[in-house]
């Protein structure tokens, strides 16, 4: 934790999760995590708009006229949105059909606007790119660890994979439906902060 | 064609829950559900900007971004396909909605405004806004069927977050274990909730 950048990267790793502490971005880290592959493809997508919107954001923050700023963010992230939606249908149009419309509602996934608001807004680019940087890979963590429990004892598969071979293939794994539920989502991000917050006692909350 | 309209409107409120089987507007929806009342409101004004906005943007995507809608401006426009900037003008009609009702509501009816206070504006960033505008487009809906969405699906989020916020307040005279404290237990809380609201699966008019 030497120097700021550093620690504007690593803090957002653990010490500071945007999902687990910070309550950003829920949305899109339960929706796209029934199977590994589209939880990647969709990290991928964030780390890209998070890291541009918040060094472009950061470049102009002394031109934005404060009243009119949520318009503006607004503005940047849904072009840097399109472009990313874009990419993903020329490169990778199986993908992009299955993560649907979540791949527009990274526009709203308040892991952008709020680390534009709470950051870009009053440090320097470089500084700014690191924090994007930090917080993307942080809410990677936490989509690739949920991705890789709900595909594998769900599924059985990894990556499309067969890693448990299933009693309907003449296998042995009898797959566990719940965790390719909405439900089985909200508990495993759940008993994550619970881990997390065990193993880091300084995040627990005092009132419930 | 009554019953079409009806039987949308059930299951954008129970089966295809925005907040419990789509997981939109969970940020607020976390976030926002300590007490009932203050629920009661963010509930409130979701129902209306919802109802709003999903018609507006259908207009918009029928008359100016579908692929050949500006035909009617002129034949020689209707090569145009203008569907790739979708999400910023859905995006632009939202914030600007919300920016007008919050000013329609300051001028005409201040109660209701002083009620709803900072909610107002955190709505433009809500995803269930975006999403069921997006879910409009992907589903092909007509005016009448997408005014009939968006109602629906505002009033199945506004009521999860109601019955969640009455839980949370609930859950202050229980022992939770100190690292499930807040966020962890509430995650698990909607987790049950959602399971709940899979028993509406399958339920037909």
């Amino acid at each position: 934790m030497a120097s700021p950048a550093n620690k504007a990267f690593l803090d957002p790793l653990l010490e500071n999760n945007p999902i687990a502490l910070q309550v950003l971005g829920i949305c899109s880290a339960l929706a796209v995590t029934t199977k590994l592959e589209t939880s990647i493809v969709m990290c991928a997508a964030v780390v890209f708009v998070l890291t541009l919107s918040n060094f472009s954001i950061s470049l102009i923050r002394d031109q934005i006229p404060s009243s009119i700023r949520i318009i503006v963010q607004l503005t940047i992230i849904a072009s840097l949105v399109i472009v990313a939606d874009q990419l993903l249908k020329a490169y990778l149009f199986e993908i992009s059909k299955q993560l649907s419309v979540f791949v527009g509602l990274i526009i709203t996934n308040c892991i952008i606007m709020g680390r534009a608001e709470a950051f870009a807004m009053q440090n320097g680019p470089a500084l700014s790119v690191a924090d994007g940087l930090g917080n993307g890979f942080g809410y990677s963590l936490v989509l690739i660890v949920t991705g890789t429990i709900r595909e594998l004892f769900g599924a059985g598969k990894l990556m499309g994979y067969s890693v448990l071979p299933l009693v309907t293939e003449g296998g042995w794994y009898n797959p566990n439906g719940i965790m390719l539920t909405s439900a089985g989502a909200f508990f495993i991000i759940g008993f994550l902060i619970w881990g997390l917050r065990t193993w880091k006692p300084n995040q627990i909350e005092e009132e419930g | 064609m009554l019953e079409h309209y009806l039987s949308l409107a059930v299951k954008a409120i129970f089966v295809e829950n925005m907040a419990l089987a789509f997981f939109l507007g969970m940020c607020s929806f976390l976030a926002v559900s300590k007490k009932v009342n203050t629920a009661i409101g963010l509930g409130g004004a979701v129902i209306f900007v919802l109802t709003i906005t999903v018609p507006m943007n259908n207009l918009l995507r029928h008359y100016l971004l579908q692929d050949g809608a500006l035909a009617w401006v002129d034949p020689r426009l209707a090569q145009y396909d203008l569907s790739f900037l979708g999400f910023l003008c859905y995006i632009g009609t939202i914030a600007a909605v919300t920016q007008i009702v919050e000013m329609g509501l300051d001028r005409y009816v201040p109660v209701l405004y002083n009620a709803l206070g900072i909610f107002l504006p955190l709505i433009a960033v809500n995803c269930a806004i975006l999403g069921a505008s997006l879910f409009m487009v992907e589903r092909d809906y007509t005016l009448a069927e997408s005014t009939v969405f968006g109602l629906g699906s505002g009033i199945g989020w506004a009521l999860a977050i109601v019955a969640l916020a009455s839980i949370r307040e609930r859950m202050h005279y229980s022992n939770v274990p100190p690292g499930l404290r807040g966020l962890g237990m509430t995650f698990i809380v909607t987790g049950l909730m959602a399971i709940g609201f899979m028993a509406f699966a399958g339920v037909q008019l």
